[in-house]
């Protein structure tokens, strides 16, 4: 039997327990995606329910309909285009007010409209009675009582929804939201001018098309003139006459006159369905606010927040990143066993297995990030954080809540980037994703101890110290630059609601998690496989390469030598002998696999690169390390000691030897250090960063941005310090 | 007086919102009205931004916003 199909869209002011909602609709049966062309999260799930195929939609949470954000946009467009059976506006009942503001907007666009006063155990706890059959008449609206995070109230919703979206639909008799008298008038007859005068009939309802025309809306104006044709000027002139008459006789915008008097006609509505019993009771989170936002410790408190995170995230993170390691290796391991020698044997560790390793290893990072920022967000500290931070954001032009993305760069950009989805607006988004590589993340530092090390000496630390200033400088300065040029206009106003904390839900906090989790997982991990596989290709290939040396039959030959050595060697010798023989072999194999490296297509690149490196100090074989530092920082160091053969042990000592005897400078290094700090960043966060700005162009212009201003820099500091020296 | 002048725990009743289109536009949908009372819950610690009380909530504005918005009968 099939099941009927109707499809569902929540929508509501932000921190209403939208979501709270949605998730106790649907479950874990989500699917989370972006609204197309944008990267606000698009939340749906399927319900079966009541002999019904529920598609529910989570629309972006708005204040209003008025399309000033990409949220607001979304929403309204898909009320009106998708056209869903029924739209369920959750209303928080503590906060009806201005909850009712969307609400009487819902009302004007008439759709089938079903409201929801979620919370109402708060609004009671409050002192709050509201009368929902009064409202529900008022209003002509059905109304249902829920309490979110309880799961109450949530079949009936569904039960009224569905009931209501098989009803026929009746366009109201009586006009439920009204205007003053000179308002009215001048909807009524701009309304039936487009009823006469339009040819194709205006996808709309009329008269909310009036209002919104009144009202100077870009959108609905594009879209109706676009259907009227050669009727267009005729009604942008009968729309001019009215705003130019209206402005007279308000003294004001239209659309300004318009919303106070939506506010005065919910104030009719309140005043008749809610009644306040109980004075102001003791507000648990004004109190809480007394000491979270308190001028003295407000920010220790939220330092030690931070702190928190980024331990949890980067320390307790490293105990899974280790597993997962292991895991990845023992695979590769076991593998090696098993499979023959060949060409796929290479490519299926080397790159496939490797490249899936160095993605699935940051998964535990990123699922302990989410879920603190899960619980930041629930919580409502977020909008805390973005109050403490913003004077300070704002100085950069950016908004407070751009302070946690950056500070997570110093860990890891991927998460870090990622975390920018917090954001709301494009702009403030945008910028602070272009900014974050800057932050150096610790990916990086092992390239500064090598280098710092052998060269600074006692004063690594000291060096270390102001490679990390200089790209918290350079992300301010670009910050700047990129406001007042690319994404010009100021930072979103910060016009914020700083909602009541709550108590997280394990459940919601979990799913918050898993779902921009799973987005990671799924939509990088094609990329960054891809680019591993590249790497792998560019550094294996070509396969024959004519040795200067037959280092095969070398080795067996030594190892032949000293064999014959042992057996004639004096038994308190032999030990000596056979670790003789090991070095040598290890010796040998070494300089094959530097000859390997400098001959493979990544080697003749980084030759082909070296002129362009050498206006800043690093030679052929910095220039590949650095090449191969785009598969992840980490690399850079491991490539240095196959190119400056230099032995493989964990301590860096030996490389830091090599290194000083390559005839690099300590200017050199210095210049290295800069160009690593600042450098397209690595293939995930690249990844990351096309993910989220949702554009290849933003990720290539971040790609060449970095790398310039890397060079740049290098070069101040390598022939500028050439100069001071001398 | 305007908004920003004001010191915290006072309230005041708004006389006036200024400032251009959207952002103002953006204020009153968020219910700062004309006539409305609105209540000063403090600064932040760095004296920028402002939270604010207006129709049963919180709301936060930074000074510069805030400075478009006149009050009177501040109490």
């Amino acid at each position: 039997m099939n099941q009927k199909r109707l499809s569902i869209a929540l929508a509501g002011n932000p921190n209403s327990g939208k979501t709270t909602i949605f998730n106790n609709m649907t479950g874990t049966r989500q699917k989370v995606g972006n609204w197309p062309g944008v990267t606000v999260e698009k939340k749906e799930g399927h319900v079966k329910k009541f002999g019904y195929d529920l598609k529910i939609i989570d629309l972006p949470g708005t204040y209003s309909l008025t399309p000033f954000t990409i949220e607001e946009i979304i929403a309204r467009d898909f009320v009106l285009e998708e056209r869903p059976d029924v739209v369920i506006d959750i209303i928080d009942a503590s906060n009806l007010e201005r909850s009712l503001y969307l609400a009487t907007q819902f009302r004007e666009i008439d759709c089938k409209v079903l409201f929801a006063l979620n919370m109402a155990d708060v609004a009671r706890s409050r002192g709050f009675k509201i009368d929902d059959k009064k409202l529900s008449e008022l209003l002509d609206v059905p109304v249902v009582f829920t309490i979110g995070n309880k799961n109450q109230g949530i079949d009936t919703l569904l039960e009224k929804a569905i009931e209501l979206a098989e009803s026929s639909y009746e366009i109201p008799k009586k006009r439920r939201v009204k205007y003053s008298k000179d308002i009215e008038n001048s909807i009524s007859s701009l309304k039936s001018f487009l009823d006469n005068w339009t040819e194709e009939s205006i996808p709309y309802n009329t008269r909310w098309t009036a209002i919104k025309l009144l009202e100077d809306d870009k959108i609905v104006k594009k879209r109706v003139l676009s259907k009227a044709g050669e009727n267009s000027r005729k009604i942008l002139q009968e729309v001019q006459i009215h705003r130019d008459f209206l402005v007279d006789r308000f003294d004001d915008d239209p659309e300004i006159v318009m919303t106070d008097e939506r506010y005065g006609f919910i104030a009719g509505i309140i005043k008749e369905v809610l009644t306040a019993s109980a004075k102001q009771r003791i507000d648990i989170s004004r109190n809480i606010d007394l000491v979270l936002t308190n001028r003295f410790v407000g920010f220790p408190i939220f330092v030690f927040f931070i702190w928190a995170m980024f331990q949890l995230t980067f320390s307790l993170g490293a105990y899974p990143m280790e597993w997962i390691g292991m895991g990845v290796n023992l695979v590769s391991k076991s593998l090696a066993h098993v499979l023959p020698n060949n060409l796929f044997k290479d490519f299926l560790l080397d790159g496939v297995i490797a490249g899936v390793g160095s993605v699935v290893i940051f998964l535990p990072n990123i699922l302990i990030l989410f879920f603190c920022i899960a619980i930041f967000e629930d919580t409502g500290y977020m909008s805390r954080a973005a109050f403490l931070m913003d004077k300070i954001m704002h100085l950069i032009g950016l908004h407070g809540k751009s302070f946690i993305p950056m500070l997570m760069g110093f860990g890891c950009n991927v998460p870090a980037i990622m975390a920018s989805r917090t954001l709301e607006s494009e702009k403030d988004r945008k910028l602070t994703i272009l900014i974050t590589p800057f932050m150096s993340c610790s990916a990086k530092l092992p390239v500064y101890i090598v280098l710092a090390g052998a060269f600074f000496g006692a004063r690594a630390g000291t060096v270390i110290f102001g490679i990390y200033l200089a790209g918290i400088i350079l992300s301010i300065v670009t910050g700047r630059l990129f406001r007042s040029t690319l994404l010009r206009g100021a930072d979103a106003p910060f016009v914020m609601e700083l909602p009541p904390y709550r108590a997280p839900m394990i459940k919601s906090l979990l799913i918050h998690m898993w779902d921009r989790s799973k987005i990671f997982l799924k939509k990088m991990g094609g990329i960054i496989l891809i680019g591993s596989v590249v790497v792998w290709i560019l550094s294996a290939f070509p396969q024959n390469i004519s040795y200067s040396l037959d280092y095969n039959s070398a080795i067996s030959e030594i190892k032949a030598s000293y064999n014959a050595k042992i057996e004639t060697a004096h038994e308190s010798e032999k030990k000596l002998v056979a670790k003789k023989r090991d070095d040598t072999v290890a010796e040998l194999i070494k300089a094959k696999k530097a000859e390997k490296a400098e001959k493979s297509f990544m080697g003749s690149i980084g030759k082909v690169l070296a002129p362009v490196f050498a206006p800043i100090g690093i030679d052929w074989r910095g220039s590949i390390a650095l090449l191969t530092g785009f598969v992840a920082k980490e690399i850079v160091v491991s490539t240095m000691g196959v190119l400056y053969a230099a032995d493989e042990t964990e301590d860096s000592a030996a490389l830091q030897n090599a290194l000083l005897s390559s005839g690099m400078t300590p200017l050199g290094a210095l210049a290295m250090m800069a160009f690593v700090l600042l450098y397209m960043p690595c293939l995930a966060t690249v990844a990351a960063i096309r993910r989220e700005t949702g554009s290849f162009k933003w990720m290539i212009f971040s790609v060449v941005y970095s790398t310039l201003l890397a060079w740049g820099v290098a070069f101040c500091i390598y022939q500028g310090g050439k100069i001071l020296v001398t | 007086m305007l908004l920003s002048e004001m010191k915290e725990n006072q309230t005041a009743r708004i006389v006036h919102i200024g400032g251009n289109g959207a952002l103002r536009r953006r204020i009153l949908e968020m219910g700062i009205l004309k006539g409305s009372e609105i209540y000063v819950e403090k600064y932040a610690p760095l004296k920028d931004p402002i939270e604010l009380i207006i129709k049963g909530y919180h709301l936060s504005l930074r000074v510069e916003e805030a400075a478009q918005i006149t009050v009177d009968n501040v109490k």
